[in-house]
């Protein structure tokens, strides 16, 4: 086990530089000019653009941009954002629980959900609730993510009033964030009212983001469950008397269980990425959002520092994954 | 009362291309203590018939039958839930491949103790000791250390082995065995084969031996029913079976034991078993009996009384004169 996971965490190293190149070029390859956009509708003088020019080390040729950028980030420095001039690192400290946060409960959604919806349908197989089961997941699989959050918010913000259209928190409370966990620090602040509104603040886009997981998570189990039921331990299991939630719920589901972690572990690596439509319609101070507003600003070392964070991230939702895998499926565990 | 008593038997599949009746009319009956086997070639209708009896077949088999009776209770009419306290305590049933009857992900000590918690509700600690005691009943060397491993860690014999405990953990009255040494090298077989006649033998359980092999039927089984095509088409005591043989399918899978043959395998005989697609119009075996006669070939054969070891055939085969007339 200890070498398998050495042998992993050495695959990440070229990972790891394949990934500061990439992110270093996309940003470049783009069209667009930072500095005027920095500029805005005002424009600026040839002066000062050539002072910034110089200044951001776009004078330099762009191999050694490159090794500069590299460097600082050997060193752990991801450099200031253009726009705001903090360092890029204490941005996305800043956003990133608000991220977590969603992608965990759309996640946590997902699985209680999507766990047992798949395990009913296969061992109801093409029964009515399969057959329910199934469309709906179909449905929610392929429906535009921001129709279905604009469908939720006319009908929960809209018409029943009951939740709020954006935001993480309501503008009534003030609190301290040590955390950066709205459901804890709205707890923690001890103000009446302010835990609720953190709860009515995430169920529409727990809900939004967590449909195409509920989905795939529902329609996995259910096909990795239907291959286990036909096994030969199924039928050993029931033959020893077992009652059917222990034969589905316990033999079956253990084994399902394998080839589903896997697509979990996935869905959890995009979710942390940043849920850009989601964010951007709830006006979530997340990773997507930052995201997509730096591209839009051409501000190249948010765009370099989140990119690579991300990808860091999902390497250790990955390598999590691996560990996962090999702790459920005793076949691999011990070779 | 017989402990075990089936009459009329028939189990179908649904299929797509229609229904395919697997088991046609089988019937026994068992008393405690008995063993039975059951031979027959492969797709003989051998394990669905008994896996109806446990309940164990999927939802597309209809199962019907005038009796299907286990110590003295009808399992035509108990609820899936009594069923559930008979199978794997009174009635348990071994299978072919034990590699894959295991399950991968739990400790073979963890399957056998679960079946001990289900039926006798033992607490953990008389769990262990039983499970040890189980393990070493059948023959499991350093019973302690492999309750704790994976059925991967262990041989195809082990975990038979292991497959066996389970089935005698909860004392069954009958242990149904489907070819439990197919999948196993020869000398795993005999050893395999020496420890269920010697649980029968202790235990006074009966024991249903479900084979492809004649000469392990001759060696341990009391009677002896022979399948073919879903029916049954002969059963007799082991040792008139052998000697006089009445359906002619029986003799032709008598008729190369091991003396003539070089393997223990079912003989073969020419032409295949009859699937959904090419029943015959009269008897079943008649497209491959060597005595078949024209009547055999348009009129099925009820089957005939204990005189003629109720073989389905028009001429039975080895009568003696009074029989005859
Ligand atoms: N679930 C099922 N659905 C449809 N047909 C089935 C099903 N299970 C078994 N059959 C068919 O029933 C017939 C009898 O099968 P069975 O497994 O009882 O044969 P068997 O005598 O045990 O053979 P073997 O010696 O190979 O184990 C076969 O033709 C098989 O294809
Ligand atoms: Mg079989």
């Amino acid at each position: 086990m200890l070498n398998f996971l050495l042998m992993r965490i050495l695959t990440f190293v070229p990972t790891f530089f394949g990934v500061t190149i990439i992110s270093f070029a996309f940003i470049r390859v783009l069209p667009g000019d930072p500095i005027v956009v920095m500029a805005g509708e005002r424009g600026m003088s040839q002066e000062r653009y050539d002072q910034l020019y110089h200044q951001l080390g776009f004078d330099k040729p762009v191999i050694s941009q490159y090794f500069d950028y590299l460097v600082g980030v050997l060193q752990g420095d991801l450099g200031n954002s253009f726009v705001t001039k903090k360092p890029v690192w204490d941005e996305f400290f800043s956003l990133f629980p608000a991220t977590l946060e969603l992608s965990i409960c759309a996640i946590v959604l997902a699985v209680v959900l999507g766990l047992p919806a798949g395990v009913i349908a296969a061992v109801n197989r093409g029964k009515f609730f399969d057959r329910l089961l199934m469309s709906s997941a179909l449905i929610g699989y392929s429906m535009p993510i921001f129709w279905w959050a604009l469908l939720l918010i006319i009908v929960f913000s809209g018409m029943a009033g009951l939740t709020p259209v954006s935001g993480r928190m309501s503008l009534m409370f003030y609190f301290d964030t040590p955390t950066g966990f709205m459901l804890i620090d709205s707890f923690l602040s001890g103000q009446k009212g302010a835990f609720v509104s953190a709860v009515k603040h995430l169920i529409l886009p727990t809900v939004v983001l967590g449909t195409i997981p509920l989905a795939v998570i529902a329609r996995q189990t259910r096909s990795a469950m239907l291959e286990v039921l036909s096994e030969d331990y199924i039928r050993t299991a029931r033959a020893k008397g077992l009652p059917p939630l222990r034969v589905n719920g316990l033999h079956a589901l253990r084994n399902a269980m394998i080839p589903v972690i896997t697509v979990i572990g996935l869905m959890v690596g995009t979710l942390l990425a940043g849920a850009i439509l989601t964010e951007t319609i709830f006006s979530w101070p997340g990773i997507g959002k930052w995201m997509v507003d730096s591209i839009f600003r051409r501000d190249y070392p948010v765009v370099q520092g989140g990119l690579l964070l991300i990808s860091v991230m999902v390497m250790i939702v990955n390598l999590t994954v691996d560990v996962l895998y090999g702790l459920i499926n005793p076949r691999i565990r011990k070779t | 009362m017989a402990l075990l008593e089936i009459r009329n038997l028939s189990v179908e599949f649904k299929t797509s291309s229609g229904s395919f009746r697997a088991v046609d009319g089988f019937e026994t009956s068992l008393d405690a203590g008995e063993i039975l086997g059951v031979v027959g070639e492969s797709g003989s209708g051998k394990s669905v018939a008994f896996l109806a009896l446990m309940g164990l077949l999927p939802w597309t088999a209809t199962i019907t039958a005038d009796q299907l009776s286990f110590d003295g209770r009808d399992l035509r009419s108990i609820s899936a839930r009594e069923r559930r306290r008979i199978i794997g305590k009174d009635m348990a049933m071994i299978f072919q491949e034990p590699m894959s009857s295991l399950n991968p992900c739990f400790t073979v000590g963890f399957q056998i103790k679960e079946a001990l918690r289900r039926h006798l509700g033992l607490d953990a600690r008389a769990r262990q000791a039983r499970a040890v005691e189980l393990f070493e009943q059948v023959g499991i060397p350093a019973p302690e250390k492999r309750l704790s491993a994976f059925p991967h860690q262990l041989s195809g014999g082990m975990n038979q082995r292991v497959m066996i405990a389970m089935a005698i953990s909860c004392k069954p009255k009958l242990l149904i065995a489907d070819e439990p040494t197919t999948a196993l090298d020869v000398t795993i077989q005999a050893q395999i084969l020496e420890l269920l006649t010697a649980l029968q033998r202790d235990t006074g359980m009966a024991l249903v031996l479900i084979t492809h092999d004649m000469g392990v039927v001759a060696e341990t089984a009391h009677k002896v029913s022979v399948q073919y095509a879903g029916q049954k088409v002969e059963q007799q005591p082991v040792a008139d079976l052998f000697a006089t043989p009445h359906h002619p399918y029986t003799a032709a899978l008598l008729s190369a034991l091991p003396e003539r043959a070089v393997s223990r395998r079912l003989p073969t005989i020419p032409g295949v078993v009859p699937g959904q697609f090419d029943r015959p119009q009269g008897c079943l075996f008649s497209p491959r009996c060597a005595h078949v006669q024209d009547r055999c070939r348009t009129d099925p054969p009820p089957p005939g009384g204990p005189e003629t070891g109720f073989a389905r055939c028009h001429y039975p085969l080895n009568l003696t004169q009074e029989e005859k007339a």
